[in-house]
């Protein structure tokens, strides 16, 4: 066993969560309060990076590009909520999936018509573009470890702000219980509305963060917004702390999996059979855990106390 | 052997710390009227629920008929022969008067791993509906979509598909629950043409039903039995006096 | 979502559509265009699928998001023993039913345990898993897909290897599964179903183990899909997992619902907005995405979904009702 691999690709797993974890904490936010399914969630991610791409193209500074297009992305989510969003809540869950589904296609054929059909590229400055020295030979990206520490630092500012402020009290209190937060006398309407606008900049964040590394490119969001799901839904629904944990988990296993499964398995099978059958179990690992989780939990690792 | 047809034994159940069902002891015997009373919140629908199946308790025994169905499904138990209504209307209500109590008939006529014969014009099934429908007015409904009746309709039909299932044990939830006076005398009689035919535990709300239909009564307070026995034995007793019917009867 | 069709379109409506249908191939000679037959084909098989899908989410309620899953698998059905020179058509199809079945049935009983949200996302996830499983396998192309060289082969009895008869074939497999659908849905068991999307609770207290009936109510509209994703294999003669990918669910739940779910006629009528509205719409400019996914928007909000909801939001009056 190479170790300094390992700890490679165990720190490419926790940057794997933490990108998840920002995308799964607005989405199990959103359905959390507002009881509302937004697969387009994953387009956000997507514009946070275009928007991201183009303003670091405008001011040549990585950081000046991710400090405006935050704003950007929590004002495109805003008027999301008020034009598109507000008028489904009063719909069930099939029909807040079919409108959010449609978003996609206005905000995938938006982004070709005003970016173009080819991705965009975000350089980075140089001291981000470097890397640093790990046991054994290896090197690891500064940039990917500084994606881990932002995440994180979102994390705790998350969790500190959910469990220690009056917004978070209210968002706690919105998660189990509507009609007492509304009986607080809280006008529900703002909350909602602030609560997408954040769940659209974590979103746009991790998209940030991801495309110096990928590229934005249209439809960036509807592949890893599955995975999303797939998080909050161990977590349990409604749930950071569960967010966070799953993220984490599924960051991990994928990661893992597909680095090390077919040596794993070399263990129990022949060298062959391992390396056919590895990249399809390990592309199917998340969602045999999501199964397991279910079968002894249905509503995930963290269910929120009461609906 | 203590020969009850319903014997529950030190039932328990609590939610969040907070006993809904506080060691209960209860014994109906066969072909009684067997009333539950008791004050709101004193946990009486979460004690249905209990035997129904819906809910699992935490601790205690439910023996029906001499066997053990503590942990029994819902579905299983109501096979076995124990109907319940429900205190909020509970019916499928995109589906016909017809349909929802020809369902309860279906679910007792086998399975219904049956693919390719129509149902809806079954007389298997139409028949003992239309029968069921019958034994609570409801015939000239029959083709009705079930949303479209009066709350009063919906008892009645609630109760229709209780009966339609032929069960030995009704456990009947509050109903005569936001009837008007007629309706409710309609429903009185209704129970009154199933007394001595059907063992029957009935929840409710209206003392004057109560009392008129009534074997035997349990007082529920606070999750806990406080007294069982005849009308007259409650009526005189103490503690239920002074717990619940205070005001009521002095 | 309420639809104006929610109980059946009158069946004169039906009668005409698969006429025009049938006669759809002597039309397009006539008019010399001969892609039409190629397109009214690919709106019968996803018809075909939309049927399937609707046996679940019209009657009974349960939103599966992950359905182009089934046609993926019966695609690759077809496929891989096609890649092995296997052409027995009764062997393909049958593997296709088969196999949609039994991934249905596994996928079912863990998402079946859920509800709401949490079984719309599960069949999702499921979906995306045999989506990644497929992009996964070298031996059969991965995302690169698939070609089939030659179409099934029903032992000398049928050749559909002329688009004329795989056409037809086509038609009359959507009419029978439309048969199939409607003597299930007016049986004991479509009562079951539709007695638990109405209220399980219910049905459970009636005496109904609701979980049993609708995993096998699941697994027979898989088993559809995966009928429909066969015939998709053969129609198109390449195929790639890319055809199972999330957004195909969608689309198969539009059409669903934009024809009327819980409706025997609607899926068909809805899977034909949908295909003639892209087809257009693609012509008039290379965008056309955007227009349509707002068109899909503003059906939902202002309508519930459903063409009928949108005649009644545009204020006509349509006497079309009554039930099936």
């Amino acid at each position: 066993m190479d170790w300094g691999l390992f700890t490679i690709q165990m720190l490419n797993g926790v940057q794997l969560g933490v990108l998840l974890f920002l995308l799964a904490a607005g989405l199990t936010l959103v359905f959390g309060i507002m009881d509302f399914v937004n697969l387009a969630h994953g387009s956000l991610y997507m514009m946070g990076a275009y928007f991201c791409a183009t303003l670091v193209q405008l001011t040549d500074s990585f950081v000046l590009g991710v400090i405006l297009a935050l704003p950007l992305t929590a004002l495109l989510g805003w008027i999301v909520e008020l034009i598109v969003v507000r008028a489904l809540y009063t719909h069930d869950h099939l029909d807040h999936v079919l409108a959010t589904f449609g978003m996609i296609l206005c905000f995938d054929t938006a982004v070709d018509f005003i970016w173009g059909p080819t991705g965009m590229a975000i350089p980075l400055p140089e001291v981000l573009d470097s890397h640093i020295d790990l046991f054994g030979g290896h090197t690891f990206p500064v940039f990917r470890i500084l994606i881990i520490s932002t995440g994180l630092a979102v994390a705790g500012f998350l969790y500190v702000m959910v469990s220690h402020t009056r917004i978070g009290m209210l968002i706690r209190a919105g998660a189990s219980n509507r009609t007492m937060v509304m009986a607080l006398g809280v006008d529900i309407g703002k909350l909602f509305a602030l609560v997408f606008a954040v769940g659209a900049a974590l979103a746009g964040l991790a998209g940030m963060l991801i495309a110096p590394i990928t590229e934005a490119s249209i439809g960036m969001g509807n592949e890893i917004i599955i995975v999303a799901f797939v998080v909050i839904i161990i977590g349990g629904i409604g749930s950071i702390k569960g967010a966070f944990v799953a993220a984490m988990l599924v960051g991990l296993i994928d990661t893992m999996g597909r680095s090390f499964l077919d040596q794993l398995l070399k263990v129990f099978m022949s060298s062959e059979s391992a390396e056919t059958s590895a990249p399809a179990l390990s592309a199917m690992a998340i969602y045999i855990l999501m199964a397991m989780v279910l079968a002894f939990r249905p509503q995930g690792l963290f269910p929120p106390k009461v609906r | 052997m203590s020969g009850a047809f319903l014997e529950v034994r030190n039932l328990y159940k609590s939610y969040g710390g907070i006993a809904a069902t506080d060691h209960v002891d209860l014994d109906v015997r066969q072909s009684e009227l067997h009333a539950i009373i008791g004050p709101n919140g004193a946990g009486k629908t979460t004690l249905i629920s209990q035997l129904s199946g819906e809910i699992d308790p935490d601790g205690g025994t439910i023996r029906f008929d001499g066997r053990d169905m503590t942990r029994t499904p819902a579905y299983k138990r109501s096979l076995l022969g124990l109907a319940r209504s429900f205190q909020i209307t509970s019916l499928m209500l995109d589906m016909t008067v017809l349909e929802n109590v020809a369902l309860a008939v279906q679910a007792h006529a086998g399975h219904s791993f049956r693919f390719w014969q129509a149902a809806r014009k079954d007389p298997a099934l139409t028949e003992p509906a239309m029968a069921a429908l019958e034994a609570v007015g409801l015939q000239d409904r029959a083709n009705d979509i079930a949303q479209a009746m009066s709350h009063g309709e919906h008892r009645q039909l609630e109760i229709a598909m209780a009966l339609a299932t032929n069960p030995v044990l009704l456990l009947l939830d509050e109903p005569m629950a936001g009837m008007g006076v007629e309706e409710s005398q309609r429903m009185v009689e209704i129970l009154r043409s199933l007394k001595g035919e059907k063992t029957m535990l009935l929840i409710e709300h209206d003392m004057d039903a109560v009392f008129a239909l009534a074997d035997r009564i349990s007082v529920l307070v606070y999750g806990r039995v406080i007294a069982t026995g005849t009308p007259e034995e409650i009526r005189g007793d103490e503690a239920v006096r002074r717990a619940y019917l205070g005001d009521e009867v002095a | 979502m309420t639809s104006l069709f929610r109980t059946g379109l009158p069946a004169f409506v039906m009668v005409a559509g698969l006429g025009f249908l049938a006669l759809l191939p002597v039309l397009a000679e006539w008019v010399d265009n001969i892609f039409l037959i190629d397109l009214f084909m690919r709106l019968m098989i996803l018809s075909i699928a939309a049927v399937g899908l609707n046996l679940i989410l019209g009657y009974g309620g349960m939103v599966s998001f992950g359905h182009a899953a089934y046609l993926v698998i019966g695609a690759y059905a077809v496929g891989i023993p096609a890649y092995y020179d296997i052409y027995d058509g009764f062997l393909q199809f049958a593997i296709a039913i088969v196999a949609s079945a039994a991934v249905a049935l596994v996928t079912g009983a863990i998402a079946l345990r859920t509800k709401g949200v949490y079984f719309i996302m599960i069949t999702m996830a499921f979906a995306q898993m045999v989506y990644f499983t497929f992009v996964s396998i070298e031996e059969y192309g991965a995302d690169d897909g698939l070609t089939i060289n030659m179409r099934s082969e029903f032992a000398g009895l049928l050749d559909i290897e002329d688009n004329f008869t795989l056409y037809y074939f086509v038609l009359v497999s959507l009419i029978a599964v439309l048969g199939l659908v409607y003597r299930i849905v007016h049986s004991r068991f479509g009562m079951v179903i539709s007695g638990a999307k109405g209220n399980e609770r219910r049905m459970q207290a009636i005496g109904f183990p609701t979980y049993r009936y609708r995993l096998v109510c699941y697994v027979i509209s898989g088993a559809i899909c995966g009928y429909a994703g066969a015939l998709l294999g053969n129609f198109t003669n390449f195929i790639t997992p890319e055809m199972g990918d999330w957004v195909h669910s969608g689309e198969l739940i539009f059409m669903v619902v934009l024809g009327g779910a819980g409706s025997l006629f609607g899926p068909v009528l809805g899977t034909a907005v949908f295909i003639l509205l892209e087809e257009y719409l693609s012509r008039l400019t290379q965008y056309w995405h955007f227009p349509f996914g707002a068109m899909l928007i503003l059906v939902v909000i202002f309508t519930r979904g459903g063409i009928n909801g949108m005649f009644r939001w545009l204020g006509m009056k349509s006497g079309i009702g009554g039930r099936s």
